[in-house]
């Protein structure tokens, strides 16, 4: 791997994408035995630094962790004593003094993780932050599209949903985008963020269009009941408009697969039959992403110990 | 010898009798005068900032007026005009007294209260503008505070002829901004972090600019960030509107993607903007839409800007930098060393239509030396301020202010130091 750190897909080459799907492959087997550990990282310590609720993906990564045998243990600063007195890079300083091989974290508020990293002598791997990145969300889609299609070069992949408000959208449209696949993005105007097009997407604010050669849809989470009012109307004529249905889909190639980052909003995001009639994709999302944080475990926490290596290896 | 007010770009001396500007000139006879060799620099009226930040009383952890005092001398300003959000705020004439106290006693630099437009900054109930101007107060402003409220608006512009004194606004619609803490655009959308649009700060300068002109109160515009406002200030002027603006050295050479990293101290309102309004802002400047650089000077401690980017305060140090920073457009040939002076100078004072700004006899002799080509690298620990958060921190910058006289008096002298008080 290029970086220390895993912070965003925008830092990832194509070669580092192919490394980490390929040794998910791998992991992923190891998901598929009676005994499903092997001795891998024995001996290190992998902290979930989680400032933001999350039970999917902290037990995703703590799950990938203990099947490599590393040492796991969860943070959750946010419900414990760190209020406004201690600063983030305190909390990082004090995190950083007891010697942990690799710091997963998420936090609301985007560019968290880069200034831990900042601070911190073990690799960092961002595990969302605000609406910037979900780098491992995007890796473990991208692991889903290419056993389902067996490749991503080529392929025309339509992201529908809150794109503005979306760290799985901008992970996934770098991700996609550098594996050679076109990416589109489908969204009222008030959800399409400013200059989307400098990520290097086309953006819809027809989804009839935006489906149309479609060979991958994926539905975004209407998360932020906040949202309603003030970036559209109401959940109803969200679902009336962007919602995807059996009838919707039939505007995307007929082999299409479609696809959410989980939990599904049913009857909102995709219609209770879509979810019901790709609820396989949907959970082998799930457990590909088991595989994928392994995999980026493995090559961001396993290659290097202690403070005078990542010393040696810091820009 | 660089003077606006004479028009004047020569190889002179300058000579001061008891803190006033005695004479300008040629080979003037200098015996039994104290000896300042200037030679190579640049000899100029000192700088005046129209807005800053100096967190007396209330903050002075951040700041306080002889540290803020101290940190405008060594960058050059002899006189800088502080702004109304302290705590207390300053909306009665006992905290535009203690300013003014404080000043005298702890500050080498000249103090101008701003007082707050409306009581507590609540953009409700106006100031005693009249009582706060026999008190000191330069000007009135609730600056970051902007008031939205109309009808407040109206009635404050139209009271201020009362006092005539400048209306200072920091036109930004907060309805618009929400809670966006970067320009909205490219770099926003990369970042995931809520966006700031430049429309937010064209639509309010629009308002104020109508309302200056319905009451025919004297309006400056603060640090105008974008290319819209620009634009406006420009046409309100060319109609003869009674209007002046103001820009910051940062919002004149840096952009939002400086954000990039995340680094909190390019955090400001208004936010660093794009290239094109980077531009907009540099040609007003030099074509006179835009009167004057200013610093908004602000200083915030180390462990708030530590926060996430979202949390963090609005606000940069301006005052050891903006020198060099802004001889940018020297450098560039935007601006002649003359006008450059002029636009740090004589047109802030005469906004406040206050003495200085000028190197005229019987001009306080406010007098700063500047080496152009002196590099050199700003460390915020050496800094004079009590603050660290400024995205020049550990840089090399071009040109700076070796010397600096208040009334005569050398106050600030690179190799020395701060002098006095």
């Amino acid at each position: 791997m290029k970086h220390r750190d895993l912070l965003g897909m925008e830092d990832l080459e194509r070669a580092d994408i192919e490394r980490i799907l390929e040794t998910a492959n791998h992991m992923r087997e190891v998901g598929e035995r009676d005994v499903k550990k092997v001795p891998t990282l024995r001996g290190r310590t992998v902290v979930n630094l989680f400032f933001e609720a999350s039970t999917r993906t902290r037990a995703s990564f703590e799950i990938a962790g203990k099947r490599l045998s590393a040492d796991v243990v969860n943070f959750s600063p946010s419900s414990s004593s760190l209020k406004k007195s201690e600063s983030i890079l305190d909390t990082a300083r004090t995190l950083d003094a007891m010697d942990p091989d690799c710091v997963i974290v998420r936090h609301s508020v985007a560019g968290v993780p880069k200034c831990i990293a900042d601070v911190l002598s073990a690799p960092v791997i961002n595990a969302g932050d605000g609406a910037h990145e979900h780098p491992t969300q995007a890796l473990l889609d991208m692991l889903t599209v290419q056993q389902e299609k067996g490749r991503i070069d080529g392929l025309t992949v339509t992201i529908v949903g809150d794109i503005a408000h979306s760290r799985v959208a901008r992970s996934n449209i770098y991700g996609f985008r550098r594996m050679g696949a076109e990416v589109r993005v489908a969204a009222p105007p008030t959800m399409i963020p400013a200059d989307v097009e400098t990520l290097g997407v086309k953006a819809y604010t027809s989804l009839r269009e935006a489906l149309e050669g479609a060979d991958v849809v994926m539905a975004l989470r209407i998360q932020n009941e906040r949202l309603v009012g003030s970036w559209f109307p109401s959940v109803r004529e969200y679902s009336a408009t962007f919602g995807l249905d059996r009838a919707r889909l039939r505007f995307a190639k007929d082999d299409a697969i479609v696809m959410h980052p989980g939990p599904v909003n049913r009857g909102v995001e995709l219609s209770h039959e879509l979810t019901d009639d790709r609820s396989s994709v949907i959970l082998d999302q799930v457990r590909n992403g088991v595989a994928i944080r392994m995999a980026v475990l493995y090559l961001f926490a396993g290659r290097q110990r202690g403070r005078a290596a990542a010393e040696e290896t810091r820009p | 010898m660089l003077d606006p007010a004479s028009e004047r770009d020569e190889i002179a001396d300058v000579l001061c009798v008891d803190g006033r500007i005695e004479a300008v000139g040629a080979e003037l006879d200098g015996r039994g005068a104290e000896i300042f060799d200037a030679e190579g620099q640049w000899v100029a009226p000192g700088f005046v900032d129209l807005h800053c930040h100096l967190r007396e009383p209330g903050q002075e952890y951040k700041e306080d007026i002889a540290s803020g005092g101290r940190a405008a001398v060594a960058g050059g300003f002899t006189t800088v005009a502080c702004m109304a959000n302290t705590d207390p705020v300053n909306d009665d004439p006992a905290t535009t007294d203690f300013i003014l106290d404080r000043a005298r006693n702890d500050s080498p630099a000249r103090v101008y209260p701003v007082a707050a437009a409306t009581k507590g900054l609540e953009g409700k109930v106006m100031t005693e503008m009249s009582a706060l101007l026999n008190a000191g107060a330069v000007a009135f402003s609730d600056d970051g505070r902007t008031i939205m409220d109309s009808g407040v608006m109206r009635r404050v512009l139209e009271y201020s002829r009362l006092v005539d004194v400048p209306i200072i606004v920091h036109c930004e619609d907060r309805t618009l901004v929400g809670d966006g803490v970067l320009n909205e655009g490219a770099i926003s959308t990369r970042l995931g972090l809520p966006g700031n649009p430049a429309i937010a700060e064209e639509v309010h300068v629009s308002r104020d600019i109508k309302l200056a002109e319905l009451t025919g109160a004297r309006l400056h515009v603060a640090h105008v960030s974008t290319a819209g406002g620009v634009e406006e200030v420009r046409r309100a002027r060319e109609r003869g509107i009674s209007v002046t603006a103001e820009v910051t050295p940062h919002h004149l050479t840096l952009t939002d993607e400086a954000a990039l990293g995340y680094d909190t101290s390019t955090k400001v309102a208004p936010p660093l903007r794009s290239a094109a309004d980077v531009a907009a802002c540099r040609a007003g400047l030099v074509d006179g839409s835009i009167d004057a650089i200013a610093t908004d000077h602000a200083p915030h401690a180390q462990h708030e800007k530590e926060q996430q980017f979202t949390e963090a305060p609005h606000g940069m140090l301006g005052f050891e930098t903006a020198a060099a920073v802004s001889l940018d457009l020297v450098r560039r040939a935007e601006l002649s060393p003359l006008e450059w002076v002029r636009r740090l100078s004589l047109n802030p004072a005469r906004i406040l239509r206050r003495p200085g700004g000028s190197l005229v006899p019987g001009e306080p002799a406010d007098v700063v030396v500047i080496d152009p080509e002196k590099r050199w690298v700003y460390d915020t620990a050496k800094g004079h301020s009590k603050s660290r958060n400024s995205p020049w921190a550990g840089q090399e910058l071009t040109g700076r202010v070796t010397a600096t006289f208040v009334e005569g008096k050398l106050v600030f002298h690179v190799d020395r130091g701060v002098l006095a008080p």
